[in-house]
């Protein structure tokens, strides 16, 4: 095995004609079918695609991690250095497991035991593949704790999982994952989980450590920013089979075929389109909004209070977007239900044309419950799944005196409107794909006749083709309704493309405010730079909307 | 835009009920709680002798003990005591048989009404912030109290009786319910499809009972038949310690109560009516158990 290790141009990874079988009744034969990629040493390896593409499957054959019953490989071969990893047993398995690849999981929270200091999770490794002692095993852990640049080693290396942040959690999973040199590094969606300054650091330590290293590493990612700031090669993959791969300038520059195309084209530009400003009446508008979590009582003198939003001011003209920026615990989200009225904000006024609404107890406030609408983020759980979508979009209606078969008649112009069949009615909320039940949603908000629609990270969970087409539709019902829309995102490029003015939050305050051109050509605030400059992939977006 | 159709439906998933017909523990313990219902409802037919008939002339008999009696036109008639007779004569298969009837209506008005009462009580503490405290408060300080304790507190307030007993277990078992719905209640109303509803204007009684109620029924199921096997439990023993239910009324605690003299002697005083108090309250926890299993993973293991 050594003269395999000494060959350079010897791939670390080859993966020859690999099929997996799905159990029967699945939506199609095998997960993966008659895959074929390379992996040399020092290089990265994108695997991309949408969901249900097969990549993460491909990770586990490579790994051995299938579950044993259901997934089973029936073809093709997985060679790690030589090595078929797919025939190899549960044991040598665990040898190969560590030493000669290492993996990293999406959410390093779940990852991490939550009862272990984080330096004995790393140790661990040591502990199992090699001999040496203790004292030996803390200076190796405290060395790659050093290397992927964790503050205070010394301190960290005793600290438990949930006294450290995202960012901290990944690095220390790659220590665990690199501490043993491995030749392969199997990374799925490493940094999905994390915010986008943090993901630019992540994505920086990987590059650095496999090129210190001469590691491998298959990279599992659906983000193209991603794609263009680390690939070396890319293979995309659809249903289960290889659509294309190649360099990452071939693949994202001049890609061959159709899918590859398509999904290139849907990753929104981060220039933003020229857009007229927005002349319409004011639909809404934030004063001094202010919201305030925990309070100190009698019996809890020290509570911890958070201010999740404060002094938070907009106007949103009718057919006006307005994008709210801001990484995660920046308080979007709260200004957002607050304007809902889902919380009830601590301080500060939510005017509809004169009435303040932000204080209104709920008697009152029914009435403007039909101007305000929102759409969530996670579409698996914005629709109550005993109730056909029929009757979610007539509930609201109903709720305000229309008739049944009135609103079953607007019901079933707006599934016209969001591009489904109307039809599909008196169908159930599992019958429907992700994107279909976004726009179930959106009408849904739009049978209650709105002003102003509110849009919470209505697109993150959607992969980017279908993400294109959902925002196209709000684009759509915006001009069609003359619609206000707040666009709460985390997304740059997504709030480049839909956005009129953005609003940049952070830490419960906006940080910067102005309209889209120009918060994107020249951003003011500190802040507002880092975010830019931490976007995954900013020439791919630049050298797109040139071609 | 181009219309899209809906998915083809997803493969059907197994209909539920036929998922819990397949449980094991639910097909073992439905077929004796069904098969103990049964008896109960049949007692008159079952039954051989009147329960409450007294016979002087064959008292403390053996299982098996044949004697001759009189019957109401004064024919002599041969009678046999299967389990034998108690202190008074009274046949104990007769008594044991009745004495379903008294345990099953118990376990299950009991498992109804601390159901219903824990479940609007549950739901007003789970959507109405500031009566949380206060009634989840409450609900501590009667769990505080041992379940007997409270029941035989209770009894002793007002007359014996089927009615006075049934209240003093359900009042015990309440604050349990409380909690589980309540717990139920407070995720759910987080769930985005409660809070789109909210922005829609749904009413708060309807959005309750449409969209937040639907997801109590499974655990509530559970939590009634576990209710119920600890009701049958607590009102034998209410009875054995002669606080429950009058003495005449054949129960199975009210059996073993008399029959505790003379345990010694005569064993199956005790041990038949303890047998069916026994497997009743078993295949009732084995039901629940199974359909806690299949219904409602999420609370699996977890009582």
């Amino acid at each position: 095995m050594q003269e395999v290790l000494t060959g350079a141009t010897e791939p670390v990874l080859s993966v020859r004609n690999l099929t997996v079988r799905l159990p029967g009744g699945a939506d199609r034969e095998n997960a993966i079918q008659d895959i074929s990629f390379d992996i040399g040493p020092r290089e990265i390896v994108c695997i991309v695609g949408e969901s249900g593409s097969g990549k993460s499957v491909t990770a586990q054959a490579v790994m051995g991690l299938l579950p044993k019953r259901d997934l089973v490989v029936t073809g093709g071969e997985t060679l790690l250095q030589g090595e078929d990893t797919a025939k190899a047993t549960i044991r040598r398995l665990r040898e190969l497991r560590g030493t000669r690849m290492g993996m990293i999981f999406q959410e390093p929270m779940t990852a991490l035991n939550p009862v272990q200091r984080v330096g004995q999770q790393i140790a661990e490794v040591l502990e199992i593949h090699t001999d040496l002692p203790a004292v030996e095993q803390r200076k190796r852990v405290l060395e790659i704790m050093r290397a992927v640049q964790l503050p205070d080693p010394d301190l960290m290396i005793d600290a438990y999982p949930h006294q450290l942040s995202g960012g901290q959690r990944q690095r220390i999973m790659i220590a665990a994952a690199l501490i043993l040199d491995p030749a392969l590094l199997i990374a799925d969606e490493p940094t999905t989980a994390l915010d986008v300054t943090t993901q630019a650091q992540i994505l920086r330590l990987i590059k650095e450590m496999q090129s210190r290293r001469n590691t491998g590493v298959m990279f599992i990612t659906h983000d193209f920013g991603v794609v263009s700031e680390i690939a070396d090669r890319v293979v995309v993959m659809q249903h289960g089979r290889v659509v294309e791969q190649g360099t990452r300038d071939e693949v994202l520059r001049r890609p061959r075929e159709a899918y590859t195309k398509m999904l290139v084209a849907a990753v929104p530009s981060l220039v933003p389109p020229k857009r007229a400003p927005v002349e319409g009446k004011v639909a809404l508008e934030a004063k001094h909004l202010s919201k305030v979590y925990g309070k100190r009582t009698f019996f809890n003198r020290k509570a911890r209070i958070v201010k999740a939003a404060q002094d938070v001011n907009f106007q949103i003209r009718k057919g006006e977007t307005l994008g709210i920026v801001g990484e995660s615990g920046s308080g979007k989200t709260t200004v957002a239900r607050c304007v809902a009225r889902l919380i009830e904000p601590s301080d500060g006024e939510i005017l509809i044309e004169t009435v303040n609404v932000a204080h209104l107890p709920e008697r009152d406030l029914r009435p403007y419950r039909r101007d305000i609408q929102i759409v969530f983020q996670d579409p698996y759980r914005s629709l109550n799944p005993r109730r056909t979508v029929g009757q979610s979009i007539i509930e609201g209606p109903i709720n305000f005196g229309m008739t049944y078969e009135k609103a079953q008649e607007k019901a079933r112009e707006l599934m016209g409107l969001v591009g489904l069949s109307p039809d599909a009615l008196d169908r159930y909320p599992h019958q429907f794909s992700g994107g279909q039940r976004q726009r179930i949603c959106i009408a849904r908000a739009l049978a209650m006749g709105p002003t102003l629609l509110i849009a919470d990270e209505a697109v993150s969970a959607l992969d980017v083709s279908v993400q294109a087409q959902v925002l196209e539709l709000l684009d759509n019902i915006r001009k069609q309704f003359d619609l206000a829309v707040l666009f709460i995102t985390h997304d740059l490029r997504v709030a480049a493309q839909i956005c009129d003015r953005i609003a940049v939050m952070k830490n419960g305050v906006v940080v910067e405010h102005g309209t889209t051109a120009e918060v994107f050509r020249n951003p003011q605030h500190e802040y507002t730079k880092a975010l830019f400059d931490a976007a995954p992939g900013r020439d791919f977006g630049v050298q797109q909307s040139v071609a | 835009m181009a219309t899209i159709d809906a998915a083809p439906p997803v493969p059907r998933r197994r209909s539920v009920w036929s998922t819990v017909l397949r449980n094991p523990s639910v097909l073992f313990g439905g077929s004796i709680a069904l098969f103990m219902l049964i008896i109960a409802i049949l007692a008159p037919v079952l039954g051989t002798r009147d329960p409450a008939e007294i016979n002087p002339s064959a008292r403390n008999q053996k299982p098996g003990y044949t004697a001759t009696v009189r019957d109401d036109e004064g024919k002599r008639v041969q009678v046999k005591y299967h389990l034998g007779t108690d202190s008074l004569g009274r046949d104990i298969y007769s008594r044991v048989i009745y004495g379903a009837r008294v345990s099953l209506i118990v376990g299950i008005t009991v498992a109804i009404i601390a159901v219903f009462i824990g479940l609007i009580i549950g739901m007003i503490a789970g959507y109405v912030r500031w009566l949380d405290g206060i009634i989840m408060r409450f609900m501590d300080g009667l769990m505080a109290i041992p379940e007997i304790l409270l029941a035989i507190a209770l009894v002793s307030l007002s007359r014996a009786g089927l009615p006075a007993v049934v209240i003093a277990i359900v009042i015990p078992q309440i604050p349990r319910v409380v909690r589980l719905v309540r717990s139920v209640v407070l995720s759910i109303r987080e769930e985005p499809y409660v809070e789109s509803a909210i922005t829609v204007g749904t009413p708060t009684p309807t959005l309750l009972f449409r969209h937040v109620l639907p997801n109590t029924t499974a655990p509530l199921i559970v939590q009634g038949t576990f209710i119920c096997a600890s009701a049958i439990l607590v009102e034998a023993i209410l009875s054995f310690l002669g606080i429950g239910i009058p003495p005449e009324v054949p129960t199975w605690g009210n059996i073993m109560a008399e029959g505790r003299t003379y345990f010694r002697i005569l064993p199956h005083n005790i041990l038949y009516p303890g047998i069916a108090l026994a497997l009743a309250v078993l295949a009732i926890n084995m039901l629940g158990d199974g359909l806690r299993d299949t219904l409602d993973p999420r609370f699996a293991k977890r009582f």
